[in-house]
Order: C-alpha cells, then structure tokens, then sequence
C-alpha cells in the first residue's frame, strides 16, 4: 500500500468516525448522567432528515442545521419526559425513539417531497462543503506533510472540526468544571447530589438535551456533508456502533476519540477490499468486517480484555421518596 | 396493598395507553393531509373485510405471536430481550439448512425438522447473550443489540458465498422443494369448495404458534421452572436465597426465549417465501416488543396483541397501496405503542392509582381519612 492510499484510507475514516464520534459523545453525556440511550440512532436519523429539509427549503445548511437539532430535541425531550418525569423504562423509550424516527421521517418526506421517502438532492450552499484550510494548497506539494495536511487535515465539513474539538470540550465540561463533577456523580450516586441540594432531575434532562444536540449535529453531517440529501433509514445502524464505541471507550472522552476512529477505519475497509488484500494478503469478507465492531464490543462487555464498568445509576430511574 | 383492581390493571391501564397512541395516530394522518377515519374503514376492510385479507393478518400474526412471546418470557425474568431479530433470523438460517441439504419425503416431517432447526438456531443465537450477562454480567439489551447486528452480517456473508446457487445475483438460498410447501387456510378452503385467493399467506404455523402460546402458559404458570423464572423476575435476592439458581435461570430463560423467536423462521421461511431470504424478518423481532408490552407479557395478551398488529400490518399495506399513506405509518403506530404502553406506562397509571384511591377513601370514610390533598 503507497502513501497516497493510506492517506485516502485515514482520510475516509475520519468521514466514517464523524457520525459515530459526535453520537457517541452524546451518549456520553445521557449515559454519565445515569439515562440509558439507546435512541441515539433515532435521534440521529430524525435530524438527518430535518437538517435536509430545511436545508432545501430555505437554501442554507445552516439554517438547515438547526432544524435538525430542534428535531433530534424534541426527541430527546421525550426520552427525559418518559424515562426521568415518569420513570419509565429508558430502554423502551429507547426503543420507542427509534421506531418514531424511523416511521416519521419517511412519513414527513412523503408528504413534504412526494420523492418516496427521501429529500430532492442538496446542492451549493444547502450543503456543508469541505473547507479548505489556510496554506493547504501552498503545502500540497511538500512531500509527505503536503498531502496528509492538504488531504486529510484539510478539506473536511465545518461539523468534522466541531466533532474533533468536541471532544477536550467534553473532557473539560465534564472533569474541570461543577456542573460535569454533578452530572457525573448523577449517574454514580444520585441520591448524594440529591442530599447535597442540587437537583437530579435537572441535571439528567440536562444530560438529555445536550445528547440531542450533538445526535442533532451528527445526523446533519449524514445527510448535508457526507452525502447530499436524505435518504430512507439512512443513519443505517451508526447510533448503535456509537453505543458499541461508547462502550469500547468506557465511558471516556479520549478513548471515545479512538474508539469511533478505530470503527470508521473498519467501515472505510469495508469500501476498499482491495487495500486488506493487498496488506494481509487474504480476501476478508465485507460483511464480516462490518460485523466486527459489534463482535469487538460483546468480547469488550464479556470482560476478557479490559471490562468496562458502567456508571452505577445508569438505567435507574431516580425516586426521592422513602 | 394494589391501588387498583385487577381488572383496571390488566384491561383499564392498556386501552387507555392504546387510545392515546390512536389518538396521536390519527393526528398523525391528518397532519399529512389524509382523512383518519377514512383511512381506518380502508385499513379495516383491506385485513379483515376478506378471505385473502384475514389470510394475510393472520399470517403475520403469526410472526408476532412468536416473537411477543420471545419478548414476554424473557420479561418474566425481567430480562429484556431486544434480539428477537437477530434470533429470527438465525431461525430462518436452522430452516433453511434443515430443508435444503435433506430430502425430507414429506412436507409434515419437513416441518418438524424445520421447528427444530429453527428453535435450536435461535437458541443458540440467545445462548452467547444470556451466557454473558449471567457469568460476566454483560448488559444482555447491548449484547443482543449486537447480536442482531453480527446475525445480519452473517447472514448477507453466508447467502453471497455458500447458499446462493451458482449464477445468480440476488442474495437469497435455492428454492425448497415444492413438496415441502406448507398447506396454507387458502389451499384447505379452495379444497373445502371456498373460493379464496391463491396467495401464500397464513399456514399451519399459525397453529404452532398457538400451540406454543400455551406451552408459554402452562411452564409460567403450572411448572416449577415456570415459577422459578417469575420467582427470579421479580426478586433476584429473594430467588436466591430461596436455592433458585440465577445462572441457569438467565440461561435456560433465554434459550426458550430465542428458541420462540427463532420459530418465526418457520412461518417466513418455509411458509411464506420458501426461500431464504436476505430480509425475511421484517423488523417482527422488534414488534415483538409492542406486542409483548402490550399484552402485559401473558399469551393471551400476546395472542390478542399480536392479532392487532398483524391487523395493523395488512391494512397498512393495503393503505399504501390505495392511498399517498406509505406504509412506515405503521413503524409510527407502532412506535406509539410502545411508547405509551411501555416507556410512559407511569403517565396512565399515575392519575389512574390516585383516582381509584380517592375512590376508596370516599366510599369507606373513617377517622383516617386524610384531608383531600393530592397525592405527593
């Protein structure tokens, strides 16, 4: 394999990991803050296919953007209401946000478009167009810094950058500062951060939002930046391959970071078998690579290679009486 | 001490759960621009109204009873089993291999080879999930979320490389054989001198089905295993102290559980495409949710609820094709289902407790009786 190819390689993954890395972080904050989030497929999806909508209706993905993160929370905001306001189980809310998301935004597509299913084809400024960074067409020539900072570094979407830089933003709300110290320990010991006067049900609708704003994010790269326009159940399974890296990254900033490259390198394999075969020298199956993140993830929860321990409310609805 | 009768817990709390999500529905429809009632009447003519349209709810029916039920047993031992896809898929994959590699003389022994290879597959799908959570303590919702996943994987790589015939392009396994056909209610009616449709819909699976609904009851209800597994579900400790073993109450629990939900390989498989197909299960795995909550994990309520939804399935097919309705209408009602009867069960059952409390207190009035503050 030549220098060109592995830049074109790790260039793809950084596309693949965007989605995965924005939603895995959201899951972070749900999952830190002791609410299950299963829906962040869901969610993902629903913004996927409002960010395009309004994206073609009003001709700006800006604009578009935020119609895809009210979207993604208002579904976010009936996971709160469902699993911390009535206690319910957040698993089948879960459930619940998915199947919405799934069946509604065909739904609205349908009647909006009249295409089947999906958004008319974005283009010009309905899109998030790769941005090219200062001196990367003077550096492109140099050789080997040239193409890795004009290739990969360079000439990705705006929502890329704020998927990368909101991962020390993470680190730093939730480890350097009071309301990440109370959202953690929401999700470890809720009745403590009771007792101390701080309010649990605040803090988890908190985490909750912040989850649909960064799914809100993730789903718009899908459909405005990664390709142009939505289509039918386009999220395809990435809400819960975050869920397998959230896991994977036990519940970390950093690791995340590593965790969703590590899944976008096997999703950009999964498009070049040529490259596997040219380095191991065997013809790997594409679905058997595109399994392998979820194998990963049941040999990570199994416990042989490092077990990851979840927070200890996570999943428990919080009641204050008794 | 239960605040409410019995009768209010098991009919009064699903219904009003189940108007809220019609309701919503039918917002749903008139946002988009259709008339709700209108869309009922096609819904109800198009999957009851006919021969071909009961074929064709009953056949689907089917599906849920078997992964309702996966769902609901699994439940008892308040396990959530949101496998049910995968292991139905791993189903279709016992069936095919059982019907394609031996030549069975006849369709009923072919059958029978075929329950089993379902069952077992979809076992032993559940096996690896519940094996994890009781010895390792893995979360069994992400594994089996996973599980689902590596299934459809596995599946696409097995039908492109081993079982697709020589030559062809679509992904999917060679045909049976035409004896191994499975009677269906339309074949049996025609035979009766009935006129009905030609279609391949409900067959005798749907009587495997029921049959398995009260197998469901009688181990939950009148065996010790049955008893064990509720027992486990509803106190972990106290089954334990009691010399309930929760290792193989998770494992045994979920081996029947996808054993059920494998079965519905039969009925999609053999039944309906006689083939093995790429997309056989439909999301019936995740149905099976909807129809469990809604049922309140018992097979009556399994076998009523999965009817429902087999209803809501042909007529929703029907509205998509005779109306601009696409058929994810029903992933939505679908979705509100589950939403209303599992996720915001709280929200009915609240102000229905204090209702029935105030009730009580009204009619039996005594020196106890507290000043009429609300609850909390």
């Amino acid at each position: 394999m030549d220098y060109t190819t592995l830049i074109q390689l790790l260039d793809s993954t950084v596309r693949f990991a965007t989605p995965l890395l924005l939603a895995c972080l959201a899951g972070l904050f749900s999952e830190r803050a002791g609410i299950f989030d299963i829906g962040l497929e869901g969610k993902m999806l629903a913004a996927a296919f409002f960010t395009a909508a309004v994206a073609y209706l009003t001709g700006s993905a800006w604009v578009g953007l935020l119609g895809g993160i009210a979207a993604s929370l208002v579904l976010a905001a009936i996971h709160g209401v469902a699993s911390i306001t009535f206690r319910g189980n957040q698993l089948i809310s879960g459930v619940a946000i998915n199947l919405l998301a799934a069946g509604m935004t065909v739904l609205v597509a349908q009647n909006w478009f009249r295409q089947g299913g999906r958004t008319p084809g974005l283009t010009g400024n309905a899109r998030f167009e790769g941005i090219t960074l200062p001196g990367a067409e003077a550096l492109a020539d140099v050789p080997f810094i040239g193409p890795l900072y004009a290739e990969l570094i360079s000439g990705h979407s705006i929502l890329v950058y704020i998927a990368f830089l909101a991962v020390p933003m993470t680190w730093w709300v939730l480890f350097r500062t009071r309301f990440g110290l109370r959202l953690r320990a929401v999700g470890e010991n809720p009745a403590a951060v009771d007792t101390a006067g701080v309010s649990v049900i605040g803090l988890r609708y908190a985490a909750v939002l912040i989850a649909g704003v960064l799914c809100g994010l993730a789903g718009a790269y899908l459909s405005t930046a990664l390709q142009a326009g939505f289509v039918k159940d386009m999220s395809a399974g990435r809400g819960f391959i975050a869920l397998a890296a959230l896991i994977f990254a036990k519940w970390r900033p950093w690791y995340a970071l590593w965790a969703t490259l590590l899944f976008g390198l096997f999703g950009a394999l999964e498009t070049r078998p040529d490259v596997i075969q040219a380095v191991i020298g065997l013809k790997v199956p594409g679905p058997l690579l595109g399994g392998l993140p979820y194998v990963m993830t049941v040999v990570i929860l199994a416990g042989f290679v490092g077990k990851a321990i979840p927070p200890r409310a996570g999943g428990e609805p919080y009641v204050k009486e008794r | 001490m239960d605040v409410m009768p019995k009768w209010a817990e098991v009919v009064l709390v699903p219904l009003i759960s189940l108007l809220l999500a019609a309701i919503i529905s039918a917002l749903v429809i008139l946002a988009i621009g259709e008339d709700p009632v209108a869309a009922t009447k096609l819904m109800v003519e198009g999957a009851v109204g006919s021969v071909r349209g009961w074929g064709y709810t009953l056949y689907y029916a089917t599906n849920f009873i078997f992964t309702g039920l996966a769902v609901a047993v699994a439940f008892h031992a308040r396990l959530f089993n949101i496998g049910g896809e995968g292991q139905a898929m791993l189903g279709g994959l016992g069936v095919a291999l059982a019907l394609l590699f031996i030549p069975w003389p006849h369709w009923t022994i072919g059958l029978i080879a075929a329950s089993l290879g379902a069952a077992v597959f979809g076992a032993a799908w559940a096996f690896i999930p519940a094996y994890l959570q009781a010895k390792r303590g893995s979360h069994i919702v992400i594994t089996t979320i996973m599980f689902n996943f590596i299934a459809s994987a596995l599946l696409i790589y097995l039908l492109n490389e081993f079982l697709k015939p020589v030559g062809q392009a679509d992904p999917s396994s060679a045909r049976f054989a035409p004896h191994l056909d499975l009677p269906t209610l339309n074949s049996v009616l025609t035979g009766m001198g009935i006129k009905a449709s030609k279609d391949d819909s409900v067959n005798v699976t749907f009587l495997i089905a029921l049959a398995s609904a009260v197998a469901v009851w009688v181990l939950m209800w009148r065996t010790r295993l049955g008893y064990e597994i509720r027992a486990f579900g509803h106190s972990e400790s106290a089954a334990k102290y009691a010399g309930i073993n929760p290792v193989r109450i998770t494992v045994i629990t979920m081996l029947i559980s996808g054993g059920l939900a494998g079965l519905m390989g039969v009925n999609t498989v053999m039944g309906e495409s006689e083939k093995l197909l790429l997309n056989s299960t439909e999301g019936a795995g995740f149905i099976g949710i909807a129809v469990a909550l809604m049922g309140r994990s018992h097979p009556v309520g399994v076998v009523i609820a999965a009817i429902l939804f087999g209803f809501l399935y042909q007529g929703g097919a029907e509205l998509a094709l005779w109306t601009s309705i696409p058929r994810e209408l029903i992933v939505v009602i679908q979705a509100l289902v589950i939403l209303f009867t599992g996720a915001l069960d709280n929200m009915v059952r609240m102000p229905l407790e204090r209702m029935f409390l105030a009730a009580r207190l009204r009619r039996a009035p005594g020196p106890e009786r507290k000043p009429a503050e609300p609850a909390k």
